[in-house]
């Protein structure tokens, strides 16, 4: 138990994917200008990155290992997760209309995020097992759908903002994310 | 001959992926905590872009339209594995260093975005040389970026200490290293520093030559590159969309079908706006 809820601690908050890992940092920046967008992509991703990571967990000590082929895990791994966005969009097309209409958008969006990628490879470096693996993938989409819904919180707040002129775009939402990376220092103490 | 050397002026210039282009900006972040690190980094993901743009473009006439970005995915995977067992073989200082985000060179969205935008379209040889300077024009940016906050962070230039620092238990005044820079924090400050630079440049630029003053570096930019970079469709998903919808359309009631992508098209539009 202890441990189950360290690795949900250490992977939501203290190492958070976006702002200490540096994954996923396209859509970050790309789908956080309103609040209902990026929490539409918030909700995608723990979505797809849960479902990946028991699937990669699955394929990688039923399938590499007993084969002895690990080193194919990173053309397996993406294998799997294209293959998976595809499969989640087509079934919740047809059967769960609501989730589709809320999700959908952003699912072919989720392939290149290399969050997904990232926490599939790291479960396999940290060894967990499936249910570590699960637990682990849950809490790090987690932590990217809290720092992208600050991010797009602020960005409605700063968009009527007098910023200098080269700053507009780009520039004010990095700097935006560098001060969030540094409140995000203050949970480090936690673990 | 003018052609090569104009894209590669192109890669490195022109549209530099990471300045211009925004694009992989996960590896520009995370590995930019020394100039060694950022040369690694950038050799490595130009090795690859080379290989995967080269054999994408011999085998342009073979992979349908239709799979092409599965089979692209393939590709790039196969030589991330190369290239992840050769640093592992002959480099293991940069392998470790580097970690985690060798296997993540396969979605760094240059590549891909190369694969579909030049090399699906153009020869062999020409492909090539596109790689070779997306890849240099990538290997200076997180260079130059890893540099910034090298010195700026530890006072040292890949590895070698350039400006003493202050030691206060032995009594030495000197540089005191603003530790920020290396941590996560810093990328994203000295990223935002240099684009901002780089559009105030841009604007004094235009100003000059009477132009209008070009729009700001685009926000969006990569919105996970499967999508639009500042108008440009990078990877046009819309034709395979289109066609998997006609499909729907004959299978389906033909008036409610219609609707829904009606919808679904409006709201992906407005969402990527």
């Amino acid at each position: 138990m202890k441990e189950i809820i360290l690795i949900i601690v250490g992977s939501a908050l203290v190492n958070n994917v976006v702002l200490s890992q540096f994954l996923g940092i396209c859509p970050f920046l790309g789908v956080s200008k309103r609040v209902e967008t990026a929490s539409g992509m918030g909700g995608a991703v723990i979505f797809v990155i849960t479902l990946a990571s028991v699937l990669a967990s699955v394929v990688y000590n039923y399938i590499l290992v007993p084969l002895k082929v690990e080193y194919l895990q990173t053309i397996v791994f993406i294998l799997l997760i294209a293959a998976l966005v595809q499969f989640v969009e087509m079934f919740l097309k047809k059967s769960v209309q609501g989730l589709y209409r809320a999700l959908g958008v952003y699912l072919p969006l989720i392939t290149t995020n290399c969050a997904v990628l990232g926490v599939a490879i790291i479960n396999v470096q940290k060894d967990y097992n499936i249910l570590n693996s699960t637990i682990n993938g849950f809490s790090v989409a987690l932590g990217f759908a809290i720092a992208i819904i600050i991010m797009a919180g602020i960005r409605e707040k700063t968009e009527y903002n007098n910023i200098p002129e080269s700053f507009k775009g780009m520039p004010i939402t990095l700097l935006t994310a560098s001060l969030m990376a540094i409140a995000f220092f203050g949970f480090s103490g936690l673990i | 001959m003018k052609n090569w050397l104009e894209r590669i002026y192109n890669g490195i210039i022109k549209e530099n992926p990471t300045f211009v282009l925004i694009l992989g900006m996960c590896p520009t972040l995370a590995v930019t905590t020394s100039a060694s690190n950022g040369i690694g980094m950038g050799l490595s993901t130009t090795a690859v872009l080379v290989l995967s743009n080269m054999l994408i473009a011999m085998l342009r006439k073979i992979i349908p339209n239709s799979v092409r970005i599965p089979a692209f995915i393939v590709i790039v995977a196969a030589f991330v594995t190369m290239v992840q067992f050769l640093l592992q073989g002959f480099v293991p200082s940069v392998y470790q260093s580097l970690g985690l985000y060798i296997p993540l060179i396969v979605v760094n969205c240059i590549i891909l975005g190369r694969a579909e935008a030049y090399a699906y379209k153009n020869t062999v040889m020409m492909s090539i040389f596109d790689g070779i300077g997306m890849g240099i024009g990538f290997t200076l940016a997180i260079t130059i970026i890893g540099l910034i906050r090298e010195l700026i962070g530890a006072g040292q230039a890949f590895g070698r200490q350039i400006i003493p620092v202050a030691d206060s238990a032995a009594g030495k005044g000197g540089y005191v290293p603003v530790t920020i820079f290396i941590l996560a924090p810093g990328a994203f400050l000295v990223l935002a520093f240099l684009i901002a630079f780089q559009n105030y440049l841009k604007r004094k630029a235009a100003k000059r030559a009477h132009r209008p003053i070009p729009a700001a570096t685009c926000a969006d930019g990569c919105a996970a590159c499967g999508n639009e970079i500042c108008g440009k469709p990078l990877i046009s998903e819309e034709k395979t969309e289109k066609t998997e919808n006609k499909k729907e359309v004959t299978t389906e009631e033909k008036s409610e079908a219609k609707t829904e992508v009606k919808t679904d098209e409006a709201s992906d539009k407005e969402a990527l706006a």
